[in-house]
C-alpha cells in the first residue's frame, strides 16, 4: 500500500515504510520527478506559474504562493495515499517543510480523507523508540502489502 | 529509464560507508556513487538501484538506512561547492533524525527479538476543579 509520511522528507519514516514492505510517499519523488524533466524553467525545483495555479484545489487565491506551490508538490502524495502515519509536532521544519500553514493544511487534508492513520511522537529516549518501531511495524501489519494492493 | 537518487545513510559499528562503496564498485552495476559523510548516495535506474542497496542493507539491517533524494549528485543548483557552502535544504531533517538512528537500531533488533514494549502511561491533564482547590489551599497558606 502506498503510506504517506509526515514530515514528508524523513529519512526514518521512509525507511521503515519500505523496510515492513510497503510503498513510502515522500516529497522527495516529487521533488525529483521535477528535477529530471527536460528543460527546467525555474530551477532548482522547477516550480512554473502553473504550480501555485494547480494549489487554488486546496487553497483560496489570496493564500501566499508559497502554501499554493507547496500544496501543487503535495497534490500527488495525498490523492495517491492508502494510509498515512503523522509524527506530531516535528522538531525541523525546514526546506519543502518550512510553512507552517501548508503543514496544517496537510494534517487537515489527511485527517479528513479517512485513511488508516497512525499519529505519533518522534522517540528522545530508547524506550519511546521501542514504542514508535513497534507500533508503526503493527500499523503497517495490519494494511495489505505492497503487492497485494496491485 | 526511469532514474532514481537514493541516499544512504550509515549509523553502524561495523560497516563504513568506504565498505558500501567498494561492495558497489564490486557490484559493476551502471549507476554514480557518491561517498558522503553521513553515508552513500547513489544514483542510477530505478531497478538496479533498488536491487542494489537492498543487498547493501544485508552489511548491517540495524545500522544501514535508505531514503529517496530529489536531486543528483552533485547537483549545482544544490551542491554545497557552487553554492559556496551552508547546509544543503534537508540537512537540518538528516542531522535531527541521524541523532535517533541509534534508538531506531535498538529498537528494530528488540522488534526482531520479539520484544513487546511497554506502552507508556499517558499524563492526565489537571482537572479543574483539583486546580481550584489548589488554588484556595495556596490562598489559605498565605
Amino acid at each position: 500500500m502506498k503510506v504517506f509520511i509526515y514530515p514528508t522528507n524523513s529519512l526514518i519514516l521512509s525507511d521503515l515504510v519500505e523496510r515492513f514492505g510497503h510503498e513510502p510517499l515522500a516529497i522527495m519523488s516529487e521533488i525529483g520527478k521535477r528535477v529530471r524533466t527536460q528543460g527546467l524553467d525555474s530551477p532548482p525545483l522547477n516550480i512554473t506559474p502553473e504550480e501555485p495555479k494547480l494549489g487554488l484545489k486546496y487553497a483560496a487565491v489570496e493564500v501566499p504562493s508559497g502554501v499554493r506551490g507547496r500544496m501543487a508538490l503535495f497534490d500527488p502524495l495525498i490523492s495517491k495515499a492508502d494510509a498515512a502515519i503523522i509524527v506530531r509536532d516535528p522538531v525541523t521544519s525546514f526546506g519543502c517543510m518550512g510553512c507552517a500553514r501548508t503543514n496544517e493544511l496537510i494534517n487537515f487534508l489527511i485527517r479528513a480523507k479517512k485513511i488508516p492513520l497512525l499519529e505519533l511522537d518522534y522517540p528522545s529516549t530508547e524506550e519511546d523508540a521501542k514504542e514508535f518501531v513497534f507500533k508503526i511495524s503493527e500499523f503497517l501489519k495490519s494494511l495489505k502489502p505492497a503487492e497485494e494492493a496491485k | 529509464m526511469d532514474t532514481i537518487t537514493k541516499m544512504v545513510v550509515i549509523n553502524s559499528q561495523k560497516v563504513l560507508p568506504s565498505d558500501v562503496v567498494i561492495k558497489l564498485y564490486e557490484s559493476n552495476a551502471d549507476v554514480m556513487i557518491k561517498e558522503t559523510c553521513f553515508g552513500i548516495i547513489v544514483s542510477g535506474e530505478r531497478t538496479i538501484v533498488d536491487s542494489l542497496l537492498s543487498s547493501i542493507r544485508k552489511m548491517d539491517p540495524y545500522g544501514i538506512f535508505i531514503k529517496e533524494r530529489g536531486l543528483a549528485p552533485g547537483e549545482p543548483y544544490r551542491c554545497r561547492a557552487t553554492r559556496r557552502g551552508g547546509a544543503r535544504p534537508g540537512f537540518h531533517t538528516l542531522e535531527t533524525e541521524d541523532k535517533i538512528l541509534p534508538y531506531i537500531a535498538s529498537a528494530l533488533k528488540a522488534l526482531d527479538k520479539g520484544e513487546i514494549p511497554k506502552q507508556k502511561q499517558k499524563k492526565k491533564k489537571l482537572d479543574v476543579e483539583k486546580l481550584k482547590e489548589i488554588i484556595k489551599e495556596a490562598e489559605v497558606t498565605q
